[in-house]
């Protein structure tokens, strides 16, 4: 990729990080048990890469992942204490 | 709940410095500005011409994460007094571990003792992960890393982890903490406590590598858990108020055996085979236990 260096590699559209999309890194995938979320928000806390958009207790919304940034750590899972969410093998 | 991190950076998966930048600012806000050392965050965040900040944020050089926060306070003050406005955003320097405790040291230190209104967050995975898991003076006794490795005349690292928090709380500055990414609650009170201070602030996060400590990516924030159960490591805050003297803020009801936390993780691997290294245990225990007493934690 050719790049046009600017004065002092100032960024000035940030976030420009999401050109790169990072969710084909996975090789497990978190799937959402829309029932057993309780809406509690404590996987979003800790998503490493911002991949979980929050759930909305009063619209009654579940927590929805961005599988295109998603790396497939597992972190939401083993956090979940409703068990919510499975990891699951990815297909392609 | 906004998200002032985007995703597309290239932090490993479970990565947690990229969790604890996310948890400091949403208790931080838009209204902030960011400095932050070279290392893992820097590296994995901004890989010109992408950024993943959605907050104002410089580079510095590996060592000046503090001086440039410092530079960063003292042109507000000054542009505030020429045009007669009173802007105070929160200024954070963010460092990981080298760039706090080994090669940051220094200007932090004169940060400190400057008094500049910002917060210095230290996210520490104990080694220099970014180049390939070099000891620093933040990783612990018994610890592999590729220059403190095992073998028939090694055990790890052989000296203690050096005491951050501490350190910079001789420098009787306003506020010091220490937090954990998985205690989101208790971290997010202490940022919200520090950016209150008219002064500057420390604030010591401790941060479980998958990568450099050799664990499966989901465990991340378990890790942390175990560490803050052990009693490895002790989350507390202090003031000026009362200086050098901890207040623990996440208190077990009982420690679970530190054997328990190092045999979770391959960088202690070598001390359980394919023998026990009693003597390193023991090492173990007794520095755990004199830093348990220190807290207050332990007769
Ligand atoms: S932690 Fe579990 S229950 Fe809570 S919001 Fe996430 S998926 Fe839903
Ligand atoms: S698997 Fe990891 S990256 Fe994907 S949504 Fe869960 S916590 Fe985020």
């Amino acid at each position: 990729m050719v790049t046009k260096i600017t004065k002092g590699c100032v960024i000035y559209n940030s976030p420009t990080s999401l050109g790169n999309k990072t969710g084909g890194w996975r090789t497990m995938k978190p799937v959402v048990d829309e029932e057993k979320c309780k809406k509690c928000n404590i996987c979003w806390q800790f998503c490493p890469d911002s991949s979980i958009e929050p759930a909305d207790r009063k619209a009654n919304k579940a927590i929805k992942i961005n599988y295109d940034y998603c790396k497939g750590c597992g972190i939401c899972a083993a956090e979940c204490p409703f068990k919510a969410i499975t990891m699951v093998m990815e297909e392609k | 709940m906004a998200d002032l991190l985007a995703p597309g950076h290239r932090g490993c998966a479970g990565c947690p410095a990229s969790i604890c930048v996310r948890q400091v600012l949403d208790a931080a806000g838009p209204n902030t500005i960011c400095t932050n050392a070279t290392g893992c965050l820097e590296v994995m965040t901004t890989p010109y011409p992408e950024t993943a900040w959605k907050v104002p944020w410089a580079h510095s050089a590996f060592e000046n994460s503090a001086a440039m926060a410092s530079g960063i306070e003292a042109a507000y003050k000054a542009l505030n007094r020429r045009n007669g406005t009173n802007k105070k955003p929160n200024i954070i320097a963010f460092a990981g571990d080298g760039g706090t405790f080994d090669i940051g040291l220094q200007a932090l230190s004169g940060a400190l003792e400057r008094g500049h209104r910002m917060l210095f967050v230290c996210y520490d995975n104990e080694a220099y992960m970014n180049t390939g898991i070099q000891r620093c003076s933040s990783s612990p006794i018994g610890a592999w890393t590729t220059t403190s490795p095992e073998g028939s005349c090694s055990s790890g690292k052989t000296q203690r982890k050096k005491p951050i928090a501490m350190i910079a709380a001789a420098h009787d500055i306003p506020y010091v903490a220490t937090a954990c990414i998985s205690y989101p609650q208790d971290l997010k009170a202490k940022v919200k406590k520090a950016l209150s201070f008219d002064g500057p602030s420390f604030l010591h996060v401790f941060a479980p590598c998958p990568t450099g400590w050799r664990f499966p990516s989901e465990k991340t924030i378990a890790m942390g858990k175990l560490a803050v159960e052990t009693g490895v490591f002790v989350l507390y805050e202090m003031t000026d108020a009362e200086p050098m003297k901890p207040i623990v803020t996440v208190k077990p009801k009982e420690f679970r055996p530190v054997e328990e936390y190092l045999q979770a993780q391959g960088r202690f691997a070598h001390l359980f085979k394919p023998k026990r290294d009693e003597v390193t245990l023991k090492r173990i225990q007794e520095d755990v236990d004199r830093k348990l007493k220190w807290v207050g934690l332990k007769p």
